[in-house]
């Protein structure tokens, strides 16, 4: 009995067997979930970009909300609008040494190691068909792990609208917190840059005194998550500093100035700057 | 009746008697990663419930096909199949929380007590018993669990399922959590405890001790 259970023969056909079974299980729960999943997936990065937006109710339709949001994709190095394929990951294009470039000890503030040279921006418009928010996303290390999250900005290009992280896996209770919405909330309203155009945004330790001349450029951090605050303040100054979406900002700051300089210098720029086009800080 | 009585001793003899977590310490790992709060803790249970009962299941329909020198990787094979598809499910169905799980989904497959319930009890017995010891398991894993679960949350975050329960101070109540809880070390002081809760009721279940400290000797000795 056991010398049949344990011939070469038995144990190559059992083996091959269950490999067998198993695989054609495996797969078909795959293939057949893939389309929920895919779909949830999709859905869950589109509350995501809602819920930064500030526009997401429990409950609402999130596909028809997202018709208002157009995603474009933005050449980081130039600031330019660029054509990317529908099905362009960000993420993994991070990864890919031609997509990508390497960032030195200096500029990585938010240890990224690499970085894709076509990040995405949504952009959002209201009912009338005008620009209401600009949503980049972002992302960096906290302390345990990176934080993938968008930011929005108004279409000044400088007030804050909201910040959201949808990926993470910090301490909960501490570093857990950014996803407090009572610590999103102080988000809304602060200026990412001064009155002379410089990186001024900050997350601080402690709270931010209300009367301080700065107030607007600080934020309170997360108390008892340093190191977790910490990495949510270089991730969002990589950001939208010269790395990352600045001179895409620029782009858009001067527009705005070519549009309340209009009875001046004729405006040449549309609300968003167009493919190839130089403005001119007015 | 010796059936049924079976029967009843296999489904709930592991929750209490002979409990995978406090009697054999098994299957601490995820027992510490996935009960910071009781969302996940109920998922993971029920998650592991099913891959122990199928797997068993599975493993005793086709025991007496399985030659012993590879019946520990045609085993981990049909564990391995079960955890995928399970997460499989999560992920299309419990987008969120699956989310959350991330790795211990996956992590199910090197559990000690999906692995142990196989290698000894589907082995030698017939696929209903299995299923049903497997089940048995997967609640006495449950059970600590979720103790450990709602305890941490609790105690840690003031709230249950996600709803506030405490209020918190950051949120204008009293409450102000320990955030040891949510780390954790908390869990292995809570499992702790609850082994010597039950180890207090159920005296069968302390441990001989494995030696006896040798008599104190002449204190000159020591230098």
């Amino acid at each position: 009995m056991a010398s049949q259970h344990d011939s070469v023969l038995k144990t190559l056909t059992v083996a091959l067997l269950v490999c067998l079974v198993c695989g054609v299980v495996v797969a078909t729960a795959a293939v057949m979930l893939r389309p929920t999943q895919e779909t949830n997936k999709l859905l869950d990065k589109q509350i995501n970009i809602l819920l930064a937006a500030g526009s997401y109710k429990a409950g609402m339709d999130v596909q028809k909300a997202f018709e208002s949001i157009e995603r474009k994709f933005v050449d980081l190095e130039s600031g330019e609008y660029v054509e990317m394929p529908e099905s362009y990951d960000q993420r993994k294009a991070s990864k890919d040494p031609e997509q990508s470039i390497r960032l030195d000890g200096k500029t990585d503030i938010a240890s990224l190691k690499r970085q894709a040279t076509v990040a995405e921006v949504y952009l959002a418009t209201d009912h009338n068909g005008e620009l209401s928010k600009i949503i980049l996303p972002v992302h960096g290390y906290g302390l345990w792990s990176t934080l993938y999250g968008f930011l929005a900005l108004e279409p000044d290009a400088n007030t804050v609208a909201g910040l959201g992280f949808y990926e993470h896996a910090e301490t909960p209770g501490l570093g857990g917190e950014v996803d407090n919405p009572k610590w999103k909330a102080i988000w809304p309203g602060k200026e990412v840059f001064d009155e002379n155009g410089d990186l001024a945004i900050q997350v601080i330790k402690g709270t931010v005194d209300a009367g301080a001349a700065d107030a607007s450029h600080k934020v309170d951090g997360l108390a008892g998550a340093s190191l977790t605050t910490n990495g949510v303040n270089n991730l969002v100054r990589f950001w939208v500093g010269e790395s990352g979406f600045g001179p895409y900002l620029d782009k858009i700051h001067a527009n705005a100035a070519g549009y309340s300089d209009e009875e001046r210098a004729p405006a040449t720029d549309t609300s968003v700057p167009a493919e190839g086009e130089e403005v001119i800080n007015g | 009746m010796a059936e049924k009585m079976k029967t009843k001793e296999l489904l709930f003899g592991p929750i209490f008697d002979n409990n995978p977590i406090a009697l054999q310490i098994i299957g601490i790992c995820s027992a510490l990663a996935v009960t910071t709060n009781l969302k996940t803790t109920v998922t993971m249970c029920l998650a592991l419930t099913l891959v122990t009962a199928f797997s068993n299941f599975f493993v005793s329909s086709v025991r007496n096909q399985i030659p012993s020198s590879i019946r520990i990787i045609v085993q981990m094979t049909i564990i391995a199949s079960l955890v995928i598809v399970v997460d499989q499910f999560l992920r299309a169905y419990a987008y969120s929380i699956s989310k959350q799980l991330s790795v211990f989904v996956g992590l199910i497959i090197t559990n000690c007590i999906v692995m142990g319930r196989a290698e000894a009890f589907a082995m030698k017995n017939p696929p209903i018993p299995s299923f049903i010891d497997g089940l048995g398991n997967g609640f006495g894993y449950s059970v600590i669990l979720l103790i450990l679960g709602f305890c941490r949350e609790l105690i840690g975050a003031g709230s249950l399922f996600g709803m506030p329960i405490l209020t918190k101070v950051t949120d204008g109540g009293w409450y102000i959590p320990n955030g040891l809880m949510l780390l954790p070390p908390s869990a292995f002081f809570l499992i702790g405890l609850i082994i010597w809760g039950i180890r207090s009721v159920k005296t069968v279940q302390v441990e001989k001790d494995a030696f006896t400290p040798a008599p104190h000797t002449r204190a000159s000795e020591a230098f």
